[in-house]
């Protein structure tokens, strides 16, 4: 199947070890789940790429489609989704990130 | 019918939840931008449910669920859905 857009998705995720779709820019996030996540990551001085949904109404609603899930943010760590806010919040809390971010090898600053 | 009450009754009757709350914190978004509501005013929920469902499903496939369920509510203007999705052993 030959979706441009879903190819675009691929290339990014496969090409960036950590991407975050979401609403503004990582210096000017647009709503706060997607601030919250920008917070996260760069908590853990983790690189990563975010992209910009409401620059392109087409990939606002093809990156809900390609990951099946109806909401912005989401969080892509070596071409898996991880999940939207409310996951990576939990995960940050309980440690988990940490390990997912150890086990795929993404350089942390300590 | 309200739309926290269409959620409240649609995740009570798929998930049989053992806890389950909808609170509607739509009023501490109020004139937030990108924000249609669709004249409801109802726009931003944070629901917390316990069910046995969950039991044996990763985070995400939990979440899924729980969209999944509330579609129609999603693309009918629900602007921020937050979600925690605990199996009673994990609630305690």
């Amino acid at each position: 199947m030959s979706n441009p857009v879903f190819d675009r998705i691929t290339q990014d995720i496969t090409e960036n070890d950590v991407v975050l779709y979401m609403k503004g820019t990582p210096m000017f996030p647009q709503c706060g789940f997607s601030a919250a996540v920008v917070q996260v990551l760069s908590g853990y001085g983790v690189q990563f790429k975010g992209i910009d949904v409401l620059a392109d109404p087409s990939l606002r609603d093809g990156v809900k489609a390609f990951t099946n899930w109806p909401t912005i943010p989401q969080l892509y760590v070596k071409g898996e989704f991880v999940g939207g806010c409310d996951i990576i919040r939990e995960m940050a809390t309980n440690g988990e990130l940490t390990k997912l971010f150890q086990d795929k090898g993404i350089a942390v600053a300590a | 019918m309200k739309i926290r009450d269409s959620i409240e009754r649609k995740l009570t009757e798929a998930l049989e939840p053992t806890r389950l709350s909808v609170l509607d914190q739509s009023a501490e978004h109020a004139g937030h931008m990108g924000h249609p509501g669709h004249g409801t005013g109802e726009t931003h929920f944070q629901v917390d449910v316990v069910s046995r469902a969950f039991v044996g499903k990763s985070k995400v496939e939990r979440n899924r669920m729980v969209y999944a369920l509330l579609a129609e509510e999603i693309a009918g203007g629900v602007h921020a859905l937050s979600m925690s999705t605990s199996t009673p052993d994990e609630a305690g």
